[in-house]
């Protein structure tokens, strides 16, 4: 019952915290504070849960159980991180958003092409092609190869749609100036649209980071060498070790928020004129 | 109307090099088949063609390539074989009289379609609650935007097994709720960004115009937020279905599910029956493709209706 009410007063506590700090809101600190007060907030609240109903933990592990498993199998996650992340996702999505960059800038020469490609390439973005997991580890074995060629499918359509819209971002304007200062086609290219094309590039590359985890991980539950984020999933919670499980979703989401604050911490070196990056 | 002569012409070309990749994709097995069948085919056995690539077998055994194109579990099928399996698992019951038939696509896919949209429902019920709480909330925009940024980098597949552990653990036995928490989960972050952006659309000057009439925040957000957001709403409608399908189809595959698009594929595979696999993989695209073209019909007759057809 007390870590009911504990859970209780944590919940108003933070909330009533927050709200006072949110007074200050055009502070740095108070930005970063109140929503890690918030998330601090929902940990706390889970284990008292977890400990005030007696959940088992076969069920649902307390965070502190949680962060105990993880801090002793550190190795096993690393191996399964290496496997999952840097094999399959990562190389996937270089792969992936290489060939959809260079697709994208040699359709945009041709205005049929692009009027051809991208609705499709728009449908194709909204399938569930996850689906072809199975089939890509029919074709390419066990091993990473299957996991990032099911990256490469999922990813090329978000950042092939993107960076075309991108490229015709350019105004005609600019075009025409360029043209006065007699640039050629490669120029034009270099100097004008594909700068203006980033900010969408970037959307595309953001979306993709996501997909490519998801894609890496899902592929590994149609069959995988035994490491592996999803193989690590799929049997833990055959065998109800569900704490182990709870530490892998942990690598998955820090994993997850990193590569997609790398992408974001590019893009805003990349794209510091636009806009959206104004404060 | 412009761009239909292009997209049908990546179409077909599409289609052509699918064709084209069916003979090499195919080879090795056709010509394990036709050995089989006790034909002579260069180099002998399967293991030495293995070191033979597939350019070199087709060129020395050119008379059974187009074995390839007719095989029961082909690596790739042809579009044609796809579309008489379709048809086979769809139009044929229909014509059988039995079109909810659990072999059919019509069943499973409705199963699918069930999921998907009391996931779409929740997600954008959980999104616009959450675009209003911050828009008329510092504390809830402080609190809530950067969680709801983190929970899209979460892949959410990691989570699917759980969360059926934990329904079924809860005393749910229905397959339907887990699937539908996964695909709200993927559909909520689209709608929420898009409300928030549609809610803030009005101008400060409209803003202040309302005030003078003394509007109350109800009235204001009645008359005014909601119907300017209506147009976000819609474009971000159609991305939600979208990643509700995806949703459903992943929260069906890991998870051992026996009926549902999803489990189609999962089946075929364990199966070893790739045509299965195919079929359902297009009509889960037909499926996708149906429900953001129904959706952009709604989009337009509200936006007409509503005087702000463009």
């Amino acid at each position: 019952m007390s870590w009911l009410i504990l859970a209780l007063l944590v919940w108003l506590g933070g909330w009533a915290l927050n709200i006072w700090l949110s007074r200050w809101d055009r502070l740095r600190a108070v930005r970063i504070a109140v929503p890690v007060i918030f998330g601090v907030t929902l940990l706390v609240v889970w284990e008292a849960l977890v400990r005030g109903f007696g959940i088992s933990p076969v069920i649902l592990p307390a965070p502190s159980v949680v962060a105990q498993t993880f801090a002793a199998s550190t190795d096993l996650l690393w191996i399964d991180f290496q496997q999952t992340v840097v094999k399959g996702a990562l190389r996937g999505f270089t792969i992936g958003a290489i060939a959809a960059f260079v697709a994208a800038v040699l359709i945009d020469r041709s205005k049929f092409l692009t009027r051809g490609l991208l609705p499709i390439g728009n449908f194709v973005a909204a399938l569930p092609i996850v689906g072809i997991a199975p089939i890509m580890v029919n074709w390419f074995g066990f091993d990473w190869q299957s996991k990032a060629a099911v990256v490469v499918v999922m990813v090329f359509f978000p950042i092939l749609v993107n960076t075309v819209q991108g490229l015709n971002e350019a105004s005609a304007m600019q075009r025409d100036l360029m043209r006065t200062y007699a640039a050629n086609y490669w120029q034009t290219l270099f100097r004008l649209r594909l700068p203006a094309a980033m900010p969408f590039v970037f959307n595309g590359l953001k979306v993709a980071t996501t997909l490519a985890l998801i894609g890496a991980i899902v592929a590994e539950y149609f069959g995988s060498p035994t490491r592996g984020m999803g193989f690590r999933i799929s049997t833990g919670v055959g065998s109800l070790s569900i704490d182990l499980v709870w530490a892998e979703i942990a690598v998955a989401a820090i994993a997850g928020t990193a590569l997609y604050g790398i992408v974001a911490w590019i893009e805003k070196r990349v794209t510091f004129w636009h806009p959206s990056q104004r404060r | 109307m412009r761009s239909a002569a292009p997209v049908l012409t990546v179409l077909a070309v599409i289609v052509g090099i699918w064709y084209l990749a069916v003979a090499p994709m195919n080879v090795r097995v056709a010509l394990d088949q036709a050995e089989r069948a006790g034909e002579a085919v260069v180099p002998e056995g399967s293991v030495p063609r293995r070191a033979v690539s597939v350019w070199r077998l087709m060129r020395d055994n050119s008379e059974f390539v187009h074995l390839g194109y007719a095989l029961e579990r082909p690596r790739l099928p042809t579009p044609q074989q796809v579309g008489q399996e379709l048809w086979k698992t769809t139009g044929e019951m229909v014509q059988k009289g039995r079109p909810f038939s659990k072999r059919g696509l019509i069943y499973h896919g409705w199963i699918t379609l069930q999921s998907t949209l009391w996931g779409f429902a929740l997600g954008t019920l959980v999104g616009i609650l959450g675009a209003v709480a911050i828009v008329y909330s510092r504390t809830a925009q402080l609190s809530l935007m950067p969680w709801a940024i983190i929970s899209q980098t979460i892949p959410i597949v990691a989570l699917a097994p759980m969360i059926i552990v934990l329904s079924s653990q809860a005393g749910i036995e229905e397959r339907g709720v887990p699937k539908a928490i996964i695909s709200a989960y993927l559909c909520f972050f689209p709608v929420l960004v898009g409300m928030v952006k549609g809610l803030r659309a009005p101008q400060p000057a409209q803003l202040d115009l309302l005030r003078t009439y003394n509007a109350t925040g109800l009235q204001s957000f009645l008359r005014l937020r909601l119907p300017a957001s209506v147009p976000y709403l819609f474009t971000s409608l159609k991305v939600g279905i979208a990643a509700a399908l995806v949703g459903t189809i992943v929260g069906e595959l890991p998870t051992g599910a026996i009926s549902g698009l999803g489990a189609r594929i999962l089946i075929g595979d364990q199966f070893g029956a790739p045509l299965a696999i195919w079929s359902a993989l297009f009509a889960a695209a037909v499926l996708a493709g149906a429900l953001v073209t129904l959706l952009d019909l709604i989009q337009r007759i509200t936006l007409k209706r509503m005087g702000m057809a463009t």
